[in-house]
């Protein structure tokens, strides 16, 4: 139907012209809304990333008990600690991308979010890059804050190499917490927890505290699909011996990616339908 | 030809509830709802709870798909061009609904930017709006959780202003509001109108509000529409003097009736 209103042609004019802007400044909104609730919660923020570094010291410590020596020591102790802060890291990637909704419901806005003109992809992507940005930062602290406190020896590390193949593996990492994101649309009691279950499921097959190789064959079939497997892989090699971006990581990191993303979008797109046709975004449960 | 500001025709919606392991009881939140809203108008919706107001609106703001019928926001399909209708159309709920720990300021901020409003733009139309709905400069950094009701409601009221709706819905905007908050809500509805040519959907069960603010008053019932003409009109209908006189006589009931157990699951959803 064609409309003759001032406001139907006002608003075509308007979408057509304005559209990438508009994306953009709504892409922004969500990062700039993250960083004034991450300043609100900042004590809290600081005692949950203790609990992190405390976490990650316990798994650590495990090195220490194995009567191997000093160099050994120091390989185990590292291949553990990247083990630690990977999973510290896809953690806060899934727990800030499912917050797309499960915070939103809590505090009550999401259906003024869900209203709004801004597209659903540039909704997420926000989210993701604010996840990806902080998890990043915190990372590192965690990093830090256990290599000085044990005392690990990471002379030829190449950090440079490891962020960045974090930063890739991520875009797959995000299209999975768009899948699980979907989740407290679903079941607004349960779903926020389902999140956790897609994390420790990708963990358990992609050798976070041991070697792929040691998993039964059908998991180690299952770990190649998982982006976090070459994450591991990689992060430990930049890290103990100061290996360069390898393209053995890189292009199944890529691949995972560019399928995840439309995958985790489509999933969620589903999900909002279902509650739409459902009236599951009104319920505070 | 002018295109009306809202078009429904037949519209459904109808939510199940569990019943069992594997069964699903239906309850019709809209019956095969018709109605139209002309540019510029204000109409009233009255109905108890759980009657198909807040549906109603939420079907209008794309945040629900429906079971049947049709919805037309300026001529724009409402669930096929919904994001057309979202840059049309904003909301005033009867729940504030702000993130508690953010202040007024970065509340509108986030919002904003969801409607392409960028940084430059915000600083400057922020202080403007909170200013014309009587929000205190000295309180825009402070944290929502310390605001009184009456204050969200008005930090509620400054962001569908923000974006400057042609399309206002209003779903119970002063349920709770003491009476000088009330007053303010009611004032800047009739602004909305007068100064920003807004057409304007007030879901309401106030009765006397209904009549001082709207041109037509509909009654929405179990979700069924028994009537929607200005006030006049309904009485000489009913041939009773006030509206509420007309709800008795129009369903049989009066509004603080007690419930039947349909009623109360049909609240839940409706």
């Amino acid at each position: 139907m064609s409309s003759t209103s001032a406001a139907g042609d006002v608003t075509q004019a308007f979408t057509r012209r304005r559209v990438v802007r508009d994306e953009l400044i709504g892409l922004y909104g969500v990062v700039e809304r993250n960083v004034y609730l991450t300043k609100r919660y900042l004590l809290w923020d600081l005692a949950f990333l203790l609990w992190t570094v405390a976490n990650t010291l316990t798994i650590v410590f495990i090195a220490r008990g194995v009567g191997v020596g000093a160099a050994e020591r120091n390989a185990l102790e590292t291949k553990l600690l990247v083990g630690g802060v990977i999973w510290a890291f896809l953690g806060i990637i899934f727990e800030i991308v499912t917050e797309t909704v499960a915070w939103e419901r809590w505090e009550g806005t999401i259906e003024y979010t869900f209203m709004a003109p801004v597209s659903r992809p540039v909704h997420l992507i926000g989210m993701g890059v604010y996840a990806v940005l902080y998890g990043l930062v915190r990372a590192a602290a965690v990093f830090a804050a256990v290599v000085a406190f044990i005392g690990i020896h990471v002379p030829h590390a190449n950090y440079g190499a490891a962020l960045a193949l974090l930063a890739i593996a991520s875009i797959s990492f995000i299209g999975v917490g768009m899948m699980t994101a979907v989740l407290p649309l679903v079941s607004p009691e349960k779903g926020t927890q389902l999140g956790f279950v897609a994390q420790g499921l990708m963990l358990v097959v992609s050798g976070v505290y041991y070697p792929v190789s040691v998993l039964p064959g059908w998991m180690q079939w299952v770990a190649k699909v998982s982006p976090a497997t070459y994450a591991l892989r990689g992060n430990r090699r930049q890290i103990l011996s100061g290996a360069g971006l390898a393209w053995a990581d890189v292009w199944p990191l890529l691949v995972i990616g560019a399928v995840s993303i439309p995958l985790g979008l489509a999933v969620f797109k589903a999900g909002e339908r279902y509650a739409k046709k459902r009236g599951k975004l009104k319920r505070s449960g | 030809m002018s295109v009306p500001a809202v078009e429904v025709r037949d519209l459904e919606k109808v939510f199940y509830r569990r019943k069992g392991l594997v069964g699903r009881r239906p309850r019709a939140a809209l019956n095969r709802v018709s109605l139209t809203i002309e540019r510029g108008e204000c109409v009233a919706i009255l109905g108890q709870n759980g009657s198909g107001k807040s549906t109603l609106v939420r079907l209008l703001s794309t945040l629900l798909l429906p079971d049947g019928g049709e919805a037309r926001v300026f001529g724009y399909d409402v669930f096929r061009q919904a994001r057309v209708v979202r840059r049309l159309v904003n909301r005033v709920s009867v729940e504030a609904s702000f993130f508690k720990k953010m202040s007024a300021a970065e509340n509108l901020s986030y919002a904003a930017r969801f409607y392409g409003m960028a940084p430059s733009e915000t600083r400057r139309e922020i202080p403007r709006i909170l200013e014309r709905v009587g929000f205190p400069a000295s309180r825009r950094g402070e944290a929502m959780e310390n605001l009184s009701r009456g204050m969200q409601q008005k930090v509620a009221l400054a962001r569908a202003l923000l974006t400057s709706p042609v399309l206002l819905l209003l779903d119970e905007p002063t349920t709770g509001l003491d009476p000088r908050s009330k007053q303010e809500v009611q004032t800047f509805i009739r602004e909305m109108r007068e100064r920003h040519d807004a057409t304007i959907l007030l879901c309401t069960h106030d009765m006397k509000e209904a009549e001082e603010l709207a041109d037509r008053v509909g009654l929405l019932d179990r979700g069924e529409l028994l009537f929607l003409e200005p006030v006049a009109d309904v009485l000489d209908r009913y041939e009773v003097d006030t509206l509420e006189e007309a709800f008795f006589v129009a369903t049989g009931r009066t509004f603080e009736d007690e419930k039947t157990e349909e009623d109360e699951e049909r609240e839940v959803f409706a």
